[in-house]
């Protein structure tokens, strides 16, 4: 899923500070499982702006609304009412999300209240990381399931660099050694052979990309 | 004798290493270069080592041909893509340069512009690559040249990684290199010889010279933050002990490189000294080491 993270409340506060009839929109898919912008958080954070405009001396309205996909304007459809009395709309969606709304409703300011950071899963309570890069070239199958092009730092597809220590990277303790990974990966199902082959890369895709299924073209014509 | 005739000849091979400062002043960098110049088969000249930013490699290169050294471009695939690789290959060729080692090359963010975007565009073993791709008159897209760069490539391996699995990786990764057209082969500072010889043991039908690394140590000090921060360099304590006791800092130092060149005279087929500033005590070492 698409893992986003809160931006801090001064660079929020600089965003709205023009407006007073705010719509919060939140979105419930992947930045609502990993609680930064789902309903909950939205609700979280309208209250955070009420309390600040209080201390400011300043009135603020704020409207709120969740709808299950942001990156669909088939459910940012359900939001137009609550549209038109908002100053601006600040989105809780991840930048598709931002993105889907500006374009249904160009007549409106649409502020993003998330940084988007990467596509990744949740590794333990509040920790997630990246793991795919969306390179469109997928060598998972080469690699025991894990992938170098996101998980290691320099994006190596030949094996690691030298820079790894006590199987951790170069760049920080943090962060597993992914070849190391890899290696144990494919140890355990005895295909070590695949790192003795150099990984052919034939597609390079241009951004910004877009696929199109003729197949689908075709069905919705008829 | 060029790097490459002494390759050729099989001769015991040694190359030294000079790092470009911040700045434009050569001076101390060329003398470091005049002290080794007559004790070495060539001289590395790095890229931004640690991703430090530096004066760059090729123009150095340059400067050392002009003093009669043979260089050895470092070139590393964090901060040019495949287009400015190959332009300054060709580049490199034009200005004298016939050797080239390829490395990846440390993240930006070990450096002193962390924010500097990584490029990585290839990696080491698709330059060495695309290096013998440009010596078959080619470029990296099949285009043909009109004039064509010839490189003596080498690559690095790390003989110490420190985990099974690392070292497994590392030398699997060599074979890569070695397919893709590395030469030579210089190694990050060896001071266990009895691991080296482990390593040198599993690539010994290799068939391709190696060129054991040696850093002069300047001091106990040192030798902690190398171990804590050099991946794959490990000083035994007692070296460090040797460091720590000695009142003639630079005789200790000197007696430890040449024990260690002296070793691996009998293990591999070159050194690769690395002296970090000390290069005026280079030739005692190869004296000290019977070379």
């Amino acid at each position: 899923m698409i893992i986003a993270a809160q931006k801090n409340i001064e660079e929020i506060k600089e965003m709205i500070a023009p407006y007073e009839k705010i719509l919060i929109v939140g979105c419930g898919a992947c930045v609502s499982f990993c609680s930064a912008g789902g309903a909950r958080e939205v609700d979280a954070l309208a209250e955070t702006i009420a309390a600040e405009r209080k201390e400011e001396g300043r009135g603020v309205e704020i409207e709120t609304a969740t709808v299950p996909r942001q990156c669909s304007v088939k459910f940012v459809e359900r939001i137009e009412k609550k549209t038109e009395q908002a100053e601006t709309i600040l989105s809780m969606g991840c930048g598709v999300g931002v993105q889907t709304i500006a374009k249904r409703f160009p007549q409106k300011r649409v502020l993003p209240a998330l940084n988007t950071r990467f596509i990744g899963a949740r590794e333990a309570e509040g920790v997630w990381t990246e793991m795919c890069m969306a390179c469109g070239d997928c060598i998972l199958w080469r690699t025991a399931g894990i992938c170098p092009v996101a998980r290691c730092a320099k994006g190596l597809i030949n094996g690691p660099c030298g820079g790894s220590s006590n199987g951790r990277c170069e760049v920080s303790k943090d962060i597993p050694c992914a070849w190391q990974e890899i290696y144990h990966g494919l140890k355990r199902l005895n295909l070590l052979h695949y790192l003795k082959e150099e990984t052919p890369r034939h597609k390079v895709f241009i951004h910004p990309d877009r696929v199109v299924r003729a197949d689908l073209q075709q069905q919705q014509a008829t | 004798m060029s790097l490459k005739e002494a390759l050729d000849a099989g001769k015991f091979l040694i190359t030294a290493e000079i790092g470009p400062g911040k700045g434009t002043d050569t001076g101390a960098l060329l003398e470091d270069a005049s002290a080794v110049k007559d004790c070495v088969d060539a001289i590395n000249v790095t890229d931004m080592q640690s991703s430090v930013m530096r004066l760059a490699s090729m123009p150095v290169c340059h400067l050392l041909k002009d003093m009669g050294i043979d260089p050895v471009l470092q070139v590393t695939c964090r901060d040019r893509n495949r287009l400015a690789l190959q332009a300054d290959l060709l580049g490199a060729w034009v200005l004298g340069i016939r050797n080239v080692l390829a490395l990846t090359g440390d993240h930006p963010t070990l450096g002193d512009h962390p924010e500097a975007k990584p490029v990585f565009d290839l990696d080491s073993v698709s330059l060495l690559d695309l290096i013998g791709k440009l010596g078959s008159g080619v470029d990296m897209a099949g285009h043909e040249l009109k004039g064509t760069p010839n490189f003596l490539s080498g690559a690095v391996v790390n003989p110490g990684a420190d985990t099974e699995a690392a070292l497994d990786l590392q030398i699997m990764k060599m074979e890569k290199k070695i397919a893709a057209g590395a030469r030579f082969f210089q190694t990050q500072a060896v001071y266990d010889l009895d691991l080296f010889e482990k390593f040198m043991k599993r690539v010994e039908g290799f068939n391709v010279p190696i060129l054991g690394g040696v850093i002069l140590l300047k001091s106990a000090g040192m030798a902690r933050y190398m171990n804590k921060n050099v991946a794959g360099v490990c000083v035994p304590d007692s070296l460090i002990k040797e460091m720590t006791k000695t009142k003639e800092k630079v005789k200790t130092s000197i007696e430890i490189a040449a024990n260690l060149v002296r070793g691996l005279k009998d293990l591999c087929h070159g050194v690769h000294i690395m002296a970090l500033g000390w290069e005026k005590r280079v030739p005692q070492v190869f004296r000290e080491a019977g070379l």
